[in-house]
């Protein structure tokens, strides 16, 4: 009797191995995006993105029955890392999709490559993982975080403006976004503003910029910021007499509140949802009846995400457990970006387009982006020839 | 640096100063009458704001809005007051700030099930949607000349409340020696009920107000609280007066340094130190401030209390 219930727990165990192994057959995808806090529309726009293009591959990707488990990093870096650390050891994750924000890229990318999981980045794009720290394991189908605002520089110069005021948030990405714009802009910059992170009125920047009187204002102010700025930019009368230059300012995650203050103000992006391309166009319509809001870059940069998994591993002949045939994938992927042409450079960044986008109100009363004019063509950041990787 | 554009940067900073009161006169009055620290101030605040929003968007009118919102934040502050205040009255600081930092979480949570965590706006009213020239190439909404009135009409109410009536000498006398005014015979608990209940509504009228020139979204009183706190800390607890003066001097050193302490810095240094330097250092400026108030009258500038 004792050994016959020895033999069916035995069996018993057999049985949940051999249901766990079928289990695995299934490539699980890690989504980690920042759903709480001011930033959380960021994440939701990253999560939906990503959820269309999984839906509508019947929850394959690669011909592979795919599941995600979706975590939110609470834009804390110490939780990411403990959430990635679940991720990778508790659901054996294949994949870590999302990440939102920059500080926590640099906190998970190295638990993350150290356990051979590969990342796959719809936002953040770091400078360290694009130059020195770049890995075989990093791949992103957003940019790399300098281009959007270099787009911008480029802009100004090309326009002829000589005198720009620059006002950024005093942190790491603020001055990096300054950075950014001054690559490409060679004229002069009137006045540096830097401002505090989640700042609420700025009324004696406006006035300082009034009597600048320069020919443009180039501003990066993500969120609640941008909201606020944008608004008093207009009520202070400067919009339509300074141009307003921004990148990750005016989007659609912002519009909604910003509404007709934001009309005609500029932007820079890789995609906006006024694109006529008609990858583009099927994507938004196909977003819109999912989830009943106009999609920003960050829903796109997450769907195209989705696309580049899809991608990677078919050409991988579904063998996703198989890092180099995988790597291999990912290098090569060949898909229909929603933003038009994609190529993978070296260090697992896009090289792509990059566009004046702006800011119009729809026949229907939304508000979206809209291109208005090419800056770059396959632009590739400036930190790909600091990888070792060729 | 042109005379107009300081007059431009001081009418800034005192509109700017004119919104700092609104919020901390509520928290002024709860902290110094009752002894108790109320985080919840910030969410009362952002309740005030979506209230509005969603209201105006009902109605289609902001100051019918504002209205409807007044009594809901009162009621709101009842409730707040009913099922989490009371019961820590008679505890300590540490218990009373972990009690209501936790409504901060939860509240903010809520907003964000309810509303969406996107930023949503409300328009300024058409009345107030002008505005006047400053100086070349800058225009000052006349909506921010409302807030100034509204924050100079909310001050001199509360001066006539505070000094004038009954229940204002009931709340300058709570805020000096609660346990003697109960002991004179006064319903302290009812009296508490109200003071918070009113501060909650003036935390709602100040976030109600800044809805047509700052976004609404979860979260947004948490900064505010902050200032909030540094204004009444300069101010002296529990007093109206110092609460707003200090709000007046914590709006203009703010401005002010934001608006000029990079200039003056190049006068001496390089320009791209002085880059560094200087927003730093105007982002220190009303802590550098607090800090010196407190070294010098422990305090505040208009203490309430008379001894410790």
């Amino acid at each position: 009797m004792k050994t016959f219930t020895v033999m069916l727990a035995a069996a018993a165990g057999l049985a949940l191995t051999a249901g766990t192994a079928a289990a695995q057959e299934k490539l699980k995808i890690g989504m980690m995006v920042t759903l709480s806090g001011p930033s959380a529309v960021l994440g939701q726009h990253q999560r939906d993105g990503f959820n269309l293009a999984l839906k509508q591959r019947g929850g394959k990707l690669g011909g592979v029955d795919a599941e995600v488990v979706l975590v939110d990093d609470e834009l804390k870096p110490d939780v990411a890392v403990q959430k990635v650390q679940g991720l990778i050891e508790r659901d054996k994750v294949d994949i870590v999709t999302g990440v939102t924000f920059s500080n926590v890229m640099m906190a998970i990318a190295k638990p993350v490559f150290d356990s051979r999981t590969f990342l796959v980045s719809s936002n953040a794009g770091p400078s360290p993982l694009a130059g020195r720290a770049c890995s075989p394991f990093f791949y992103a189908s957003s940019w790399q975080n300098d281009q959007n605002h270099e787009t911008m520089g480029k802009y100004a110069q090309d326009k002829g403006f000589k005198r720009v005021v620059v006002m950024v948030p005093n942190y790491q990405a603020g001055k990096d976004a300054a950075a950014g714009f001054k690559r490409f802009f060679k004229g002069e910059i009137a006045d540096e503003i830097f401002t505090q992170l989640g700042q609420l009125d700025f009324s004696a920047e406006l006035a300082k910029i009034a009597a600048a009187k320069p020919d443009a204002v180039f501003s990066f102010m993500p969120g609640g910021m941008g909201v606020n700025l944008v608004k008093q930019y207009t009520q202070a009368g400067l919009s339509g007499r300074i141009p307003f230059l921004s990148a990750f300012t005016i989007d659609e995650t912002t519009l909604p509140a910003t509404q007709d203050a934001a009309v005609g103000l500029l932007g820079g992006a890789q995609w906006a949802p006024g694109s006529t391309l008609p990858a583009s166009r099927a994507f938004v319509e196909a977003f819109e009846k999912e989830y009943g809001y106009v999609p920003a870059l960050y829903a796109q940069q997450a769907y195209d995400s989705a696309l580049l998994i899809d991608a990677a591993v078919k050409a991988a002949g579904g063998k996703f457990k198989d890092k180099e045939a995988m790597q291999k994938g990912f290098r090569n992927a060949q898909f229909e970006s929603v933003r038009g042409p994609f190529k993978m450079n070296t260090n697992g960044f896009p090289v792509q387009d990059f566009y004046v986008v702006k800011v119009v109100k729809r026949a229907d009363g939304k508000f979206q982006t809209e291109p208005v004019e090419k800056v770059f063509t396959a632009h590739e950041d400036v930190y790909a020839k600091d990888c070792p990787l060729k | 640096m042109s005379l107009t554009l300081f007059a431009v940067q001081t009418l800034n900073g005192l509109q700017f100063g004119l919104m700092l009161f609104l919020v901390a006169a509520g928290l002024t009055l709860v902290f110094g009458v009752m002894d108790f620290i109320n985080l919840a101030h910030g969410v009362q605040y952002m309740l005030g704001a979506y209230l509005t929003a969603v209201l105006a968007k009902v109605t289609g009118g902001f100051f019918t809005a504002l209205l409807l919102a007044m009594p809901l934040t009162l009621l709101l502050g009842l409730v707040l007051e009913r099922l989490v205040f009371r019961p820590l009255y008679a505890r300590g600081h540490l218990d009373q700030v972990l009690a209501t930092f936790g409504v901060i979480l939860i509240v903010n949570e809520a907003v964000k099930l309810a509303f969406g965590a996107a930023p949503i706006s409300v328009p300024v009213p058409e009345i107030l949607s002008g505005s006047v020239r400053l100086m070349d190439g800058l225009l000052f909404p006349v909506y921010r000349l409302a807030i100034i009135g509204a924050g100079l009409g909310t001050a001199l109410l509360l001066w006539l409340v505070i000094d004038g009536t009954r229940f204002g000498m009931l709340v300058r006398a709570g805020a000096t020696n609660a346990p003697m005014v109960s002991a004179l015979g006064v319903d302290v608990r009812r009296l508490f009920t109200a003071v918070t209940a009113f501060g909650a509504m003036l935390a709602g009228f100040a976030g109600a107000m800044v809805t047509p020139i700052l976004s609404v979204e979860p979260g947004m009183g948490d900064g505010v609280l902050i200032l909030a706190f540094v204004v009444i800390v300069v101010g002296g607890v529990g007093s109206i007066r110092g609460a707003f003066i200090a709000a007046l001097i914590v709006g203009l050193v703010d401005t002010l340094g934001r608006s000029f302490a990079t200039d003056l810095l190049k006068l001496v240094m390089s320009a791209s130190t002085a880059n560094h330097v200087g927003p730093a250092l105007s982002s220190m400026a009303i802590y550098l401030l607090m800090a010196g108030v407190l070294a010098f009258r422990p305090a505040g500038l208009f203490p309430s209390r008379s001894a410790g």
